[in-house]
């Protein structure tokens, strides 16, 4: 860690995995009362476990996206953050913001506009704490170093920004309403979060595998630029069935069918700089997140997204289980586990000591992925006998999801292997200790 | 390659494209926000009893377990063309006797079976829930879903 103001992205790294291991395990409970659908019904309703597993969820990756800038920034830029006060109040905002939208859906106040149901007040709050941080990061980088790293990285979280304000734009028109919905949704997931995956994917390439930065940022603008030519028009692909006009089901099924390339060139890019590189970085369980998190992204956010995107295929797909499995990989891949390789990166530095418990790390990647894959199979399967008894026979949805019981049982089973692979995670990042397992010496070159 | 295609020109494309394709997307927003207000919704009139059903809708949060044209939770049935498959469409206080019985018999309570939440909710605002999911059904939504089970 060269600069002191680095620090900051320590206390959001420690709320980010607080929220988590709550996400995590709201899911859990929401995978449960599946299995066992009388389980707290009264008390705590399906679509409140869901509204805080969605919510914590976005929110904590959030604060890994910021706390990953503030990490990263200073160096890029060479110069101190401009304020570690704002970052801190920053912080504070969102942490009120998060506590309050938690405690207002246990209470049952909250809006219907699925992911943006915070209430108004904290919606204000996540307003005011971007709009600090966009301040605070934009003056550092003006002042200092300007890379493509923080190019990319700047203008993603810019938009993703701006974006926000389609929030509170909630039109009376159900059909309207859901389109600028997209704005947030989408352009976020689809199209300004994958510039801050790139850019935090590049620093990551650049400070591990040692590869000359030029073509670390020449790579990114490519992958970049495919992100967004393929993710603006491919919006389209949730513009078929809403009350949007009919031309979108070509515009969106070719368009979203590009988005696969800036996915499959992150993959690339990613194992392509490992294998040039020469440097033998310490810190292999980040290594192996990076890698994991391009390759995972590859097939959560590419093969799965364009598996059901083609307006014929999704005419019978389209809101089943389907969709479940693909949003489960997809952001697995693209967003979680590229933040919890920032945070594997970063934590031994920002704690000053080495990567220790690596081992349990990488055990934690493989327990998480292992289950996320699992989920993701089993969800898959229960879709395409939903899709079959229920759109193309035509059988009620409850007389379907009788039938699908096992598909929930074994998806229960892969989620409670997330859980314990996150709290694997935390554990490992958390607790100091000497390394589980000593490493062997260093090997002659085999044959 | 690496001649040809700089860290320059990479940047200029990727500034370029990307405002060409906000352009054309912007002008396709347009075409469709009229495209939404004047046709595909244009079936049955926008009241104040349909927004109140919005409201209503939003604030028990239903999509967290209901899809409404598709999107949402996966945890309940499809609502966008209830009222079609409950034969209550073109039936105003049909509509609601039907979708205020449903309503008032929950939670079953049965076991094994998923359980809807018991809403308190006044007759009026039942009145405009029902309309606001007929409104929702008017929808032209370009012949989804492929049947009547949604």
């Amino acid at each position: 860690m060269k600069y002191q103001s680095q620090k900051v992205a320590y206390a959001y790294f420690l709320v980010a995995m607080g929220l988590f291991a709550i996400q995590v395990l709201g899911g859990l409970l929401a995978g449960w009362i599946y299995v066992s659908p009388n389980t707290l019904s009264e008390l705590l309703p399906f679509n409140v476990v869901r509204m805080l597993h969605t919510n914590a969820l976005i929110v904590w990756l959030l604060l890994g996206f910021f706390g990953a800038a503030y990490y990263l920034v200073p160096e890029e830029s060479e110069r101190e953050l401009f304020s570690v006060k704002l970052a801190y109040i920053q912080l504070a905002i969102l942490v009120v913001g998060t506590l309050g939208a938690v405690v207002s859906y246990l209470v049952g106040i909250h809006g219907g506009r699925e992911f943006l149901e915070q209430p108004l007040w904290v919606k204000f709050g996540i307003l005011v704490a971007a709009v600090i941080f966009l301040v605070n990061i934009s003056m550092t980088v003006l002042a200092g170093r300007k890379t493509a790293i923080t190019n990319i990285l700047l203008m993603g979280l810019w938009l993703l920004s701006l974006l926000w304000i389609f929030a509170f734009i909630n039109p009376d028109n159900l059909s309207l309403d859901k389109m600028y919905w997209w704005f947030v949704v989408h352009l976020w997931v689809e199209a300004t979060w994958e510039l801050v995956m790139a850019a935090i994917l590049g620093y990551l390439m650049l400070k591990m595998t040692g590869v000359d930065r030029e073509v670390v940022e020449k790579w990114l603008y490519v992958i970049v630029a495919t992100a967004l030519f393929s993710g603006i028009l491919g919006t389209g692909h949730h513009f078929l069935w809403i009350g949007t006009p009919g031309y979108w089901q070509w515009v969106g099924s070719i368009f979203s069918t590009f988005e696969v390339i800036p996915f499959f060139a992150m993959m690339s890019f990613a194992f392509v700089m490992v294998w040039k590189g020469r440097k033998n970085h310490p810190n292999k369980a980040a290594l192996l997140w990076s890698l994991g998190a391009s390759t995972v992204a590859f097939f959560g956010a590419g093969v799965w997204g364009f598996l059901h995107t083609l307006h014929g295929v999704n005419f019978y797909t389209h809101g089943t289980q389907i969709t479940a499995a693909h949003g489960h990989l997809a952001f697995y891949g693209a967003y979680v586990a590229m933040n919890l390789a920032m945070f594997s990166y970063a934590m031994p530095q920002l704690r000053g000591r080495d990567p220790y418990n690596q081992v349990l790390n990488m055990a934690s990647f493989w327990l998480m992925t292992g289950g996320m894959a699992f989920m993701t199979f089993v969800l898959t399967f229960a879709g395409t006998i939903q899709t079959h008894m229920q759109r193309i026979v035509g059988d009620y949805y409850m007389d379907v999801q009788d039938q699908l019981g096992l598909f929930y049982l074994m998806r229960f089973g892969a989620g409670a292997a997330v859980v314990l692979g996150a709290l694997l995670f935390i554990y490992s990042q958390l607790v100091v200790r000497r390394e589980v397992i000593t490493p062997g010496p260093v090997a002659t070159p085999g044959e | 390659m690496s001649e040809i295609l700089t860290k320059s020109r990479a940047r200029n494309v990727f500034y370029g494209g990307s405002l060409f394709f906000v352009v054309v997307f912007v002008a396709m927003t347009v075409h469709s926000h009229r495209y939404i207000v004047e046709t595909s919704t244009a079936g049955m009139p926008l009241t104040d009893e349909v927004r109140l059903g919005k409201h209503v809708w939003e604030r028990a949060s239903c999509i967290n377990c209901h899809t409404l044209h598709g999107e949402g939770a996966y945890f309940a049935p499809e609502v966008g063309n209830v009222m079609t498959r409950w034969g209550v469409q073109d039936d105003p206080e049909g509509a609601y006797e039907m979708l205020d019985g449903w309503m008032q018999a929950q939670p079953s309570g049965i076991e094994g079976r998923r359980q809807m939440p018991h809403f308190d909710i006044t007759e009026e605002e039942m009145r405009g829930l029902a309309e606001f999911l007929r409104w929702a059904d008017q929808t032209d939504t370009q012949g989804w879903p492929p049947n009547d089970a949604g």
